[in-house]
């Protein structure tokens, strides 16, 4: 079997001919069915990927095949590519065909990725442990027992266990750098506004990014030079320009100053191995040359219910729309059109989603609004304000991916508060917009991998992306 | 004093205005009225999971305009919100509106009274939105259908101040709206067709009262005659209700316009909570001074300008201004006539006269009326210049010029052998040769039977076909029978 390495080496293999896209495909899908005890993907689309994989052979002999040649790449099932189906996990959109691509989809494609299948995922991405999927668990692939994180657990784990080259997950407040740390691969989540949101199914539209679960941060450089950028479809998407980010990582000599945050490192949920970790991590890099400083952010304890409080708000909208009288299911034992909604809308959605949709609708209910959404809306402008603060005296934030390492199923199942402390770290980065990204740190001595995030001001995609290149070579695992 | 009398009536009105964008509000979609059903829809009309709004430049153009004609203030950051409501015509499960930053706000319509007298009614504010699709409950025996192709074409929607007195000012109020988006060409105005619609909030207090009663809302009403109706009967109902000691309740009602009244369609005490939010998915709309300027430039004249200019600068009566500023297209005829010649009152004459009877027979439009402007302005000018009657030109040349619209009138009455004989001596020869015809009346004239100059008129008319200048003629009947 094909050993994958980076985007950059496969180019160079399929080029040389020792393989071929439609062997690759041959090898990942037999690998796939393999690994179905996982439950990573919830289909695999064969039939295109394997057609594509024909294309792409062609176009490398009259070479005339895009810079993703031969990628393959596997989707999370939130992300919209005509012709398939999507849904979100969720029994609601069981058997939903999408009408049309995400632009990310068409970009990849455009490119000559081959996309293999879609992956299983928490429903309409909430979730930090991938067991809200209508569709059952994922398995870690690096130990059964344990979660792969969550939202976008099928996508960390299909490239963790080797079953694509690289996957997309949708990051809302950590889906994407959550289980990218849990699985022990890289995870970018975009600043807002960079990737085009059209074909993302939407969970919390000003927070969702999509972004990529890769083996290297070189492969997230140069997925993200693709995906990124202006958008007729999305007016939420800046129309900067985007640099050449696989070219810039290798130009990057900037010595960055680091502030890592005080309260995150002293916090008291944080795991001890992780915390020394990313201690002796902050030890390297002042050797190494770096400015790394310890600064205050009182306001750690505001993340998770200002999150949770907007993101629900949104949600409850964005979730209106699965009704039962469009698509997707229907109740058959609606009466009337008020029953077919009810009925459609509670048998049709998982307890965490309607439990958020009730969050949400209470949120932005008469009398409830300004107690509560009014109220989170300023203080994400504070964090907003204080985060960017921080990102004025200091080039990049430090602080762990999360807490602890992947941990037994059913462990946070009883306690939802405790599941939503999983995103404390990283909810920051969607709240205020920026780039974030979880690279791998280290194995814990329970064998399993976690990750370090890092975060650069808006739009310093290539900057963030630089010196993660640079802190993989200094902390190899 | 009567009952009726003691009570006043507050009225304020909500039009929707629907777009004559290409587009629908959100997406490429085409706006376009009927077209078979669901087929004006892509994923985005059908609320699929994944699509993203993107605002309709021209609707925001369209608004600036009303904004602009009834002399709003326009916001320059516009923010949109979602409307949360579960329809079964309403896709997404919300209706992308404006909430609390209308695009305009303040204004005026200004509406005539029966008197002439003006009075100006304020407009709350302009907001944007976009229209739900429409649930069919008639097409099929077990089903509700759905057609989704209006769900998100693009409407403003104009709230007024609760100033309109009576079913009469509301008339007017409509009407010039109407007159106003049709002028604008932002909204056909077709009540009927539903792409001018109206709700009316209505409420009764005692006269000098300064609390208002319960409000009402009537919606279903679909020509502006039916709101006047619908008015009329819920002013009548709710002071009956109020007399009779009954406690008015907060609902809305529908116009059943069959048999002229409002009955109950939903209570408001327990209305929807439409949980009302910034829209996530769309960025402010930026209308900068210099955008509001070009559209501004590019206003055409506005019914009440151009009123004000007939009475006023051409000294038109307010009759005629009135009725050649009721449609744009009369209007704009008008203007461009006036530009060919300076007698005004007869080129309102003509407008009013024989082209819009030549077009009400003909069941046409101004816009399909083959007659030059130019035409009317040469023919006006003949006529002036004593080559034709008045008679003459409307019987036999206005007629001919119908069917030779690309020839003078000038040419087509000398074809026609119409000038008038204006030329005293053979005229001189005419009016001889008819009073030698009846001497006998030509005594009894003498004799004080002065009216008998109209017998000889009609024959010096007829001796010369019908072309003696009228004038003339009877001048030389006069002098000529007084020196026999």
């Amino acid at each position: 079997m094909y050993s994958f390495r980076d985007i950059n080496s496969l180019q160079t293999d399929l080029r040389s001919g020792s393989i071929s896209c439609t062997q690759l495909v041959n090898e990942l899908l037999a690998e796939i069915e393999k690994k179905k005890q996982l439950n990573i993907f919830l289909e695999v689309f064969q039939h295109s990927a394997l057609s594509k994989a024909k294309e792409v052979d062609e176009k490398l002999k009259a070479g005339t095949a895009g810079k993703l040649a031969g990628l393959v790449i596997a989707l999370k099932d939130n992300i919209c590519y005509k012709d398939h189906k999507v849904s979100a996990s969720s029994k609601i959109l069981e058997n939903f065909t999408s009408l049309y691509s995400s632009t990310v989809v068409e970009r990849l494609l455009a490119q000559d990725a081959i996309i293999i299948g879609r992956c299983n995922c928490d429903e309409f991405a909430m979730g930090s442990s991938n067991e809200n999927s209508a569709f059952g668990n994922v398995l870690n692939p690096l130990n059964e027992k344990t979660v792969t994180g969550g939202s976008s657990g099928g996508s960390a784990a299909a490239v963790a266990a080797g079953l694509c080259h690289a996957a997309f997950g949708s990051d809302t407040g950590g889906s994407i750098r959550q289980p990218a740390s849990f699985c022990g691969v890289v995870g970018f989540k975009p600043t807002y506004g960079r990737v085009s949101r059209w074909g993302l199914i939407a969970y919390a539209s000003s927070f969702d990014q999509i972004g990529p679960l890769t083996k290297s941060v070189d492969d997230a450089a140069l997925l993200m030079e693709v995906i990124a950028g202006a958008d007729e479809q999305d007016g939420t998407v800046s129309s900067k320009p985007v640099p050449s980010y696989s070219s810039e990582i290798n130009k990057f000599s900037a010595k960055p100053r680091i502030a890592y945050l005080k309260d995150c490192i002293e916090s008291e949920g944080l795991d001890p191995e992780i915390k020394a970790n990313i201690n002796t991590t902050i030890e390297k890099l002042r050797k190494s040359g770096y400015t790394v400083e310890a600064v205050d952010f009182p306001y750690l304890d505001f993340l998770v219910p200002t999150y949770y409080v907007l993101t629900t708000a949104e949600a409850s909208s964005n979730l209106s729309r699965f009704d039962g009288v469009h698509y997707g299911y229907r109740s058959k034992n609606g009466t009337d059109l008020e029953s077919t909604y009810k009925k459609s809308r509670s048998e049709g959605f998982g307890k965490e989603v309607k439990r958020r949709i009730m969050l949400g609708t209470f949120v932005l209910s008469a009398g409830y609004y300004d107690a509560y959404y009014s109220k989170a809306q300023k203080v994400r402008q504070l964090l907003r304000a204080k985060t960017l603060e921080i990102l004025q005296n200091y080039d990049l934030v430090l602080t762990p991916s999360t807490p602890g390492t992947a941990f037994e199923f059913g462990k946070n199942s009883a306690d939802p508060i405790k599941m939503y402390l999983e995103d404390i770290f990283t909810v920051q980065a969607n709240i205020v917009g920026v780039p974030a990204i979880s690279i791998p740190a280290g194995v814990h001595s329970n064998g399993l991998p976690y990750g370090l995030q890092l975060m650069a001001r808006p739009f310093e995609e290539a900057y963030l992306l630089g010196f993660s290149k640079q802190l993989e070579k200094l902390i190899p695992c | 004093m009567n009952n009726y009398d003691k009570y006043e009536a507050v009225i304020g009105l909500e039009v929707h205005i629907q777009l004559l964008t290409k587009s629908k509000m959100y997406s490429a979609d085409s706006a376009e009225y009927g077209g078979l059903p669901n087929t004006h829809v892509s994923a985005i009309s059908l609320g699929h999971p994944g699509t993203l709004p993107k605002v309709n430049k021209r609707a925001i153009e369209f608004a600036v305009k009303l904004g602009l004609a009834v002399n709003a203030a326009i916001r320059e950051e516009n923010q949109f919100a979602r409307k949360n409501y579960f329809y079964a015509d309403l896709p997404k499960g919300y209706q992308i509106t404006q909430d609390k930053t209308p695009i305009c706000n303040g204004g005026f319509i200004a509406i005539k009274n029966e008197d002439g007298s003006e009075k100006k009614i304020n407009i709350t504010r302009i907001h944007m939105e976009e229209d739900a699709g429409k649930s069919l409950h008639d097409q099929d025996p077990f089903d509700s259908l759905i057609d989704l192709n209006r769900a998100g074409v693009p409407l403003l929607e104009m709230v007024s101040e609760p100033e309109i007195k009576n079913a009469n000012e509301a008339y007017a109020y409509l009407t010039e709206v109407r007159k106003l988006v049709r002028y604008l060409d932002i909204c056909d105005g077709n009540m009927e067709e539903g792409s001018m619609r109206c709700d009316a909030n209505i409420s009764v207090m005692l006269k000098g009262s300064n609390t208002f009663g319960k409000k009402v809302e009537v919606k279903n009403m679909n020509s502006i005659r039916n709101v006047q109706r619908a008015i009329d009967f819920e002013i009548k109902r709710q002071i009956e209700a109020v007399e009779a000691g009954e406690e008015i309740p907060v609902e809305t009602r529908s116009f059943d316009a069959v048999n002229g009244l409002t009955f109950s369609l939903r209570s408001k005490e327990n209305a929807n909570d439409y949980r009302y939010f910034p829209e996530p998915d769309l960025q402010p709309v930026i209308v900068s001074e210099a955008y509001i300027k070009t559209v501004k430039a590019d206003l055409p004249a506005l019914p009440h300008e151009l009123y004000k200019h007939y009475t006023s600068t051409l000294g038109l009566s307010a009759y005629d201004a009135g009725n050649l500023t009721d449609l744009k297209g009369i209007a704009l005829y008008f203007n461009e006539l006036i530009t060919h010649t300076t007698n005004h009152k007869a080129a309102a004459n003509w407008v009013m006269g024989a082209v819009k009877s030549y077009l009400n027979e003909n069941a046409l439009s101004i816009e399909q009326f083959n007659l030059k402007p130019n035409r009317i302005a040469e023919l006006i000018a003949i006529i002036d210049e004593g080559k034709i009657s008045n008679t003459v030109a409307s019987q036999k040349v206005f007629p001919a010029m119908l069917e030779q619209p690309g020839k003078s009138p000038l040419k087509i009455a000398e074809e026609l052998n119409l000038i008038q004989e204006s030329n005293s001596d053979a005229l001189q020869d005419l009016v001889n040769q008819a009073i030698a015809k009846y001497p006998e009346k030509v005594s009894e004239y003498k004799n004080g039977k002065v009216n008998l100059v109209a017998l000889f008129m009609g024959e010096v008319m007829k001796l010369s076909k019908g072309k003696a200048d009228p004038k003339l003629a009877s001048q030389l009947v006069k002098e000529t029978l007084d020196k026999s």
